[in-house]
């Protein structure tokens, strides 16, 4: 049986040793916000935190985060209760496909942890594992800095 | 039958597009999918400023047959003239109808009636509303000749910059995509490819799959079914390894692509695209210059996938298909079943920027789904397959000879544009054009692909035709006949390539003439608008009092997407380092009327951030075999360190068509980058990617 933490919420499974975290966040957990993207830890579709790192969820095996903390964008905030990320992903209309989004913001809710208030250089490096194909990159971007700046 | 606007014309019907709803509701129904464009935003936004209710009242349902309007493909930057022309005119016509019962009914002039959210006032007070009526089924006739739209002062919610309705569930991780449907009872499947483009799988060595899983073959054709999603991965992978594939080379030497299609031009099928005037002389130069591109992948960041389940003999297929009823038509084709059999029901997927892997996994899903009746099979390919699998945009050849006369004036051109054709969309042949239709027991031959025709605005020769004031010009372009990789349609089609070619004879005979790029252009314009947007990027990106600085250039880029579409300019800032980077881009757009401007701007970023990566990095790599390129690391696209920075206007015309704005900035900013090389290197290049290696050739 595997136990960590979901989003603040204790949860076990029974799941074969080598399963990825991915499958089983949107397996038997049935989330669908961490995303698959190339299962290479090329692209960041699937970026979650892990003790508030971003890890590739794709290829990190689920038996690894056993009694530790996970957070996926689901855990960010709510459309009730947003994070600033994620309000100022609204505000800014980052998007379009949205399908790189939800690892973006994780990868993003990490580094303003550690560093409030990026620089634009700061932001690009964070971010530099994802990869966004529409072209939304520069809305992304100043959406992260908007957050920082709003949450300061 | 009179004429009615965009594909009202196809689907007359007003129920078609759009249904009331007592609860003070309004439901559109179009036939074009929301693709990540913000196209259902835009469509909202029209119907319900002709309705004149709230935005929020307005729930836009994704595609699906028998019952949404067959609007063909969403592509070609058509959906806001195609789709929203029909819905404005339906919902003019809506609300006639509605305003003409409670004007009858109550006794009150037409022109007395005014609408607010949805309640019709008379000169009293309410007399009625759209919810009152709701259940009158007054949309049960088809559209009227007439209906008068509001006029482009009144507007209040088409031309506002409105949030997308798509993007809260994107942001907060929801289930919207195809990819996150979960039916009960359902099946995860994969498929397992062969090693080499037409291999023949000779055997299949007999041995236990992780999770009982079930093998799904029909000659070529190997999938796997397995309850969870690992099981099916792990399944697949085991798989691969038992199955033997008789191989052979079937593609050409890509060091030698260009010679390839030189070569295989010969045989294809050479035709005029235009040819007008005669050159006067004296010619007192030509120039023969001849560009070159590689073939180039969708790179979607999901890979394709898509959920279907059998019942008896009826099957319905969740899809992110660009194309609901051509997918119909072509699974129905493979399957050698009445359409009417098969209900295809759109779901958003990632960004697909043309023809990816959509429809192929759509068949793909059906085929696996056959083997266990009455239970969804979502199948889901793999990245390799996505960069590996999905249609290509063809490798291209473009020769241009352009006479110059002793002022440096263009006064004739000549090009010979050479390409596979841009689309082997489903539904256009008589026979199955998907990925799998050609690898089962009984298969169906894949053919070359087409071209569209030059009035719907071309493949290969898309833009080959100059804007510029040319007294005689001469277009032609050759379909190869033959096809090693599959092509189909993606951004710009053959535009990426025609219009960097114009554009950097442009410049070159601009500079034999002295004069500058800008100038040059716009010596070679009659078009007040095309005028309009190159010096609206010039302002812009300050390029009159631009100055030169080590290691970097700047260099212009227009075009008029289609000759027909909208216009867009851009200005690019290179570095040279090691490599070319793209700094800054300053991009002037003209839409017509733009539903929501800032939808606009987003697409004409996003098109040329799409540009700028493909002039920089992408290339399909392959051997004799297969496409070797089919990772991310094998494909790099354009990153967040090396995205360049944007500044944008939109020259907003609300008095005028809209003319789409998916695919306008795409080309201009390839060939504006190949200009910055030339400020910055004094080299001009011939081939894309701009690649160090390409570039030490030009």
């Amino acid at each position: 049986m595997l136990s960590f933490t979901l989003n603040g919420a204790a949860v076990t499974l029974d799941l074969p040793e080598d399963v990825a975290l991915l499958h089983a966040l949107r397996g038997p957990l049935g989330l669908s916000g961490p995303r698959f993207g190339c299962g290479t830890e090329q692209c960041g579709a699937c970026m979650v935190l892990v003790e508030g790192e971003p890890r590739c969820a794709c290829t990190l095996p689920a038996a690894a985060i056993a009694g530790k903390a996970v957070v996926t964008v689901e855990g960010l905030g709510t459309p009730e209760a947003p994070h600033p990320l994620q309000a100022a992903c609204l505000a800014e209309q980052a998007g379009q496909c949205g399908y790189c989004l939800s690892g973006i913001l994780v990868s993003a809710a990490a580094l303003l942890a550690r560093d409030p208030r990026p620089g634009e250089a700061a932001i690009r490096a964070a971010l530099d594992p994802h990869l966004c194909r529409c072209g939304s990159h520069n809305r992304i971007l100043r959406a992260v800095a908007r957050a920082a700046r709003e949450m300061a | 039958m009179h004429r009615l606007p965009g594909n009202l014309q196809t689907n007359r019907r007003l129920s078609q597009w759009l249904a009331i709803h007592p609860e003070g509701k309004v439901t559109i129904t179009p036939g074009k999918v929301e693709l990540g464009q913000g196209i259902l935003t835009t469509l909202s936004q029209i119907a319900a400023e002709e309705l004149e209710v709230d935005l929020a009242r307005i729930e836009a349902r994704a595609a699906s047959t028998p019952d949404s309007p067959d609007e063909g493909v969403t592509s070609g930057s058509l959906s806001t003239q195609d789709s929203g022309g029909a819905l404005r005119h339906a919902c003019a016509a809506a609300r006639a109808i509605f305003l003409g019962v409670v004007a009858q009914r109550v006794g009150v002039p037409l022109e007395a009636i005014r609408v607010e959210d949805g309640i019709f006032h008379g000169p009293a007070g309410p007399i009625g509303s759209y919810w009152a009526l709701a259940d009158q089924a007054l949309l049960d006739c088809d559209a009227p000749a007439e209906a008068r739209p509001r006029a482009p002062g009144e507007r209040r919610i088409a031309g506002r910059s409105v949030p997308r309705i798509d993007l809260p569930d994107k942001v907060f991780g929801a289930a919207r995509y195809v990819h996150d449907l979960r039916l009960p009872g359902m099946l995860h499947a994969r498929m397992v490819r062969p090693p080499a483009r037409g291999a023949r799988l000779a055997g299949l060595r007999e041995g236990p799959l992780p999770g009982a899983a079930q093998v799904v073959r029909d000659g070529d054709f190997l999938a796997v079914l397995a309850e969870a999603e690992w099981e099916a991965e792990a399944a697949a992978a085991r798989l691969a390894a038992r199955a033997e594939w008789e191989v052979a080379d079937s593609l050409p030497e890509q060091a030698l692509l260009t010679d390839w299609l030189r070569e295989a031009a010969t045989r294809g099928e050479r035709s005029p695209v235009e040819s007008r005037g005669d050159l006067a002389p004296p010619v007192a130069r030509t120039l023969r210059r001849s560009f070159h591109r590689p073939y180039l992948a969708h790179a979607s960041i999901a890979p394709s996938c898509a959920v279907a389940r059998w019942e008896g003999e009826r099957v319905e297929v969740f899809t992110h298909s660009q194309g609901p009823y051509n997918l119909r038509a072509d699974l129905a084709k493979t399957l050698r079943c009445d359409p009417a059999l098969i209900t295809v029901r759109h779901r958003e997927g990632a960004g697909c920027y043309g023809h990816n892997g959509a429809d192929d996994v759509a068949l793909d899903a059906v085929l696996a789904a056959r083997a266990v009746p009455n239970t969804p099979v979502r199948l889901l390919w793999s990245r390799a397959e996505e960069l590996g699998w999905s249609p290509f945009s063809p490798a291209m050849l473009v020769d241009v000879e352009a006479d110059l006369d002793t002022a440096g004036t263009i006064v004739g051109w000549r090009s010979h544009i050479v390409s596979n054709g841009h689309s082997s969309r489903p539904g256009r042949d008589p026979e199955p054009t998907l990925l799998s239709a050609s690898m089962l027991a009984t298969p169906f031959a894949v053919k070359p692909s087409i071209n569209p025709a030059m009035a719907a605005g071309g493949g290969a020769p898309r833009n080959g035709i100059p804007l510029y004031r040319i007294p005689a010009l001469g277009v032609e372009t050759t379909r190869l006949l033959e096809m090693p990789i599959r092509t189909s349609a993606l951004r710009g089609l053959g535009a990426t390539l025609n219009v960097w070619s114009i554009e950097s004879v442009m410049d070159e005979a601009a500079a034999l003439a002295g004069l500058d790029p800008l100038d040059y252009r716009l010596r070679h314009l009659d078009d007040p608008r095309a005028i309009a947007v190159l010096r609206r990027a010039a302002d812009l990106a300050g390029w009159t009092g631009r100055t030169r600085r080590e290691g970097f250039g700047m260099g212009i880029g227009f075009a008029r997407y289609k000759n027909t579409g909208a216009w867009a300019a851009v200005i690019a800032e290179v570095e040279a380092l090691d490599r070319v980077f793209c700094r800054r881009l300053w991009i002037a757009g003209d839409v017509g009327e733009a539903v929501n401007p800032d939808g606009v701007l987003n697409q004409l970023e996003g098109g040329a951030i799409h540009g700028a990566s493909v002039a920089l990095l992408e290339e399909v790599r392959f051997d004799r075999r297969t496409v070797t390129s089919d990772q991310w690391e094998g494909y790099p696209i354009l990153r967040f360190s090396e995205v360049p920075q944007v500044e944008l206007a939109l020259i907003d015309r609300p008095e005028e068509p809209f003319l789409g704005a998916g695919e306008a900035s795409m080309a201009p900013t390839i060939a504006a980058i190949a200009g910055g090389i030339t400020q910055a290197l004094g080299i001009r290049p011939r081939q894309l990617p701009f690649t160090p290696e390409n570039l030490a050739r030009a």
